[in-house]
């Protein structure tokens, strides 16, 4: 438990020192929101119908902005080896810069949402099953993105490969995300799409960390 | 030497699967032929008129088994990727790859043939409906798997890279199908389906298995011919490709 | 038998352009893809060829 205190600890610290980058994918996230309201116009009723689909969209992309450098610069000053060689199991530790990269990344999108969807006129109540919605899906989007990130390390266009092969997997948080909330504003309710998502992250935080183990241990060979 | 696991990793290695899969190759482009064209009969000249959807609902015979070759190739790639991981073994790896764009392109048929029968049936060439949104994404997942295992020049490492990726789809596979399905009903999608077609008689079913047959026994006609392909670019400086008789014989 | 003509069945009851557009791609690339993977057989075949022909001048 130590090792993974440890490893968060480090990963935000060096987040800290590179404040650009996590302040970058923030207002990727904002301004992409925003240019949806110019494209599509003013009009309230077709805002607050489009508004989750739209957050999900754009939060699904600023994360995909700080996957690609979720291992590569520790691969690239060969901390990565230190880390499959060290005692520590190898999903411990990778869990813990999947921990990271969510408070980094996933955490802030969570907090800015709320602002964002008065921008599309949403109610409290909606704002709120957006807010948890999204509390539940970027982690599964920071763990299905790690495993993405493990099989593109040292890859040529990783980049751009990362988010073909990541974004086919992101489909159904974006389903379940985007419905809590339309289904919320339909008075549907949204504990059908809540749980589901809740239970697709307990599969995630499952299997994940274990297939990002196996394909980090490939890349390193 | 009898023994049958013994034999199996015979088998397996691809000096010996190199000739095996030359001589299965032609007993499977002869039965996907004979099934195709006994598919074909029944599909334009036995299979009636439908009476909503009239003469139009015979693309069904080829979007049905599309469809169903697109999601059954991907477990089998996923399959042979998986046990290429778990057994280190070569030949499975080459496997995985070999089907890939196969079944990409099953996937690439089925959603073309949707797109059509859709025009007339539902008046427009592309619905959100579950099936058709699900094909695509699955496109996409073997887009994603061919795409990886290019960009990788180690072959082994492209091997288990995709690898791990086609069994983190294949996991995801059935989770992506309901979630759009979820979707989709929540949406009030399209209502006619094209597998629900009204009152599939059992000509019809016929119909659609013997064109099922036939795009199986071709997808493994075309797999094995890619696989060969595949065997001798990456075994190319080994002695038994050197001393093969068709590299070996009086070339002009 | 559904057809009175060949004239009738390639006109599939006012649907020809759908049904043979479907029919006619799907043929299209399963004869196609094929040839493509005969192509890249004979390609490495002919590479091969090519080394081992090289190798046996060398040890000449």
């Amino acid at each position: 438990m130590s090792a993974i205190i440890a490893i968060i600890r480090r990963d935000l610290l060096l987040a800290m020192r590179r404040k650009s980058e996590v302040l970058t994918a923030l207002f990727f996230f904002i301004i992409v929101v925003s240019l949806f309201p110019l494209g599509i116009g003013p009009e309230s009723a077709l805002l607050r119908k489009i508004a989750p689909g739209v957050i999900w969209v754009a939060a699904l992309l600023a994360t995909m902005l700080g996957l690609a450098r979720l291992f590569a610069p520790d691969h690239a000053d060969g901390t990565l080896e230190q880390m499959v060689l060290s005692p520590t199991p190898l999903g411990l530790l990778v869990t813990g810069k999947i921990v990271a990269h969510w408070i980094t990344t996933g955490l802030p999108l969570v907090l800015l949402a709320p602002v964002l969807g008065i921008q599309f006129d949403l109610d409290t109540g909606a704002l709120g099953i957006l807010v948890l919605a999204l509390l539940l899906g970027t982690p599964l989007l920071s763990l299905i993105g790690a495993i993405g990130a493990a099989l593109t390390l040292g890859v040529r266009g990783g980049g751009v490969l990362l988010s073909l092969l990541v974004l086919p997997l992101y489909v159904p948080a974006l389903i379940f995300g985007a419905g809590a909330v339309e289904s919320h504003i339909s008075g549907l309710g949204a504990g059908g799409h809540l749980s589901l998502l809740a239970a697709l992250l307990a599969l995630a935080v499952f299997f994940a960390p274990w297939a990002t183990t196996a394909a980090l241990r490939i890349a390193l060979e | 030497m009898n023994n049958p696991i013994i034999q199996w990793f015979k088998y397996g290695s691809p000096q010996s699967f190199y000739p095996l899969a030359g001589k299965m190759i032609p007993w499977f482009w002869t039965l996907a032929v004979a099934f195709g064209l006994a598919g074909l009969w029944i599909s334009f000249f036995v299979a009636p008129t439908d009476f909503q959807q009239g003469e139009g609902y015979r693309i069904i015979f080829i979007h049905v088994p599309a469809a169903w070759m697109s999601m059954f190739l991907y477990i089998v790639m996923a399959f042979w990727a998986g046990i290429g991981l778990a057994l280190n073994t070569r030949l499975s790896g080459m496997m995985a790859q070999a089907i890939a764009p196969t079944g990409a392109l099953m996937a690439f048929l089925s959603l073309w043939t949707g797109a059509i029968w859709g025009k007339p049936m539902w008046g427009a060439w592309w619905v959100w409906d579950a099936r058709l949104t699900s094909a695509l994404i699955l496109f996409f997942l073997y887009i994603g798997f061919i795409a990886l295992q290019a960009a990788i020049d180690d072959p082994r490492r492209a091997d288990k890279a995709g690898a791990i990726l086609a069994l983190v789809g294949v996991v995801n596979v059935p989770i992506i199908y309901f979630s759009v399905k979820w979707w989709n009903t929540l949406h009030q999608g399209a209502s006619v389906s094209l597998t629900r077609a009204p009152s599939m008689a059992t000509t019809m079913l016929w119909g659609m298995l013997l064109m099922a047959l036939a795009f199986w026994m071709y997808s493994i006609a075309v797999s094995l011919m890619r696989v060969r392909a595949i065997i001798l670019e990456r075994e190319a400086h080994t002695e038994w490709v050197k001393n093969l008789p068709e590299i070996q014989g009086k070339s002009s | 038998m559904n057809w009175g003509s060949p004239a009738e069945f390639f006109a599939m009851g006012g649907y020809a352009q759908y049904v043979w557009s479907s029919f006619g791609v799907c043929a299209a690339l399963m004869i196609l893809e094929p040839i493509l993977v005969r192509k890249r057989q004979s390609s490495i075949l002919r590479v091969l060829r090519r080394e081992r022909q090289a190798e046996r001048l060398d040890s000449q």
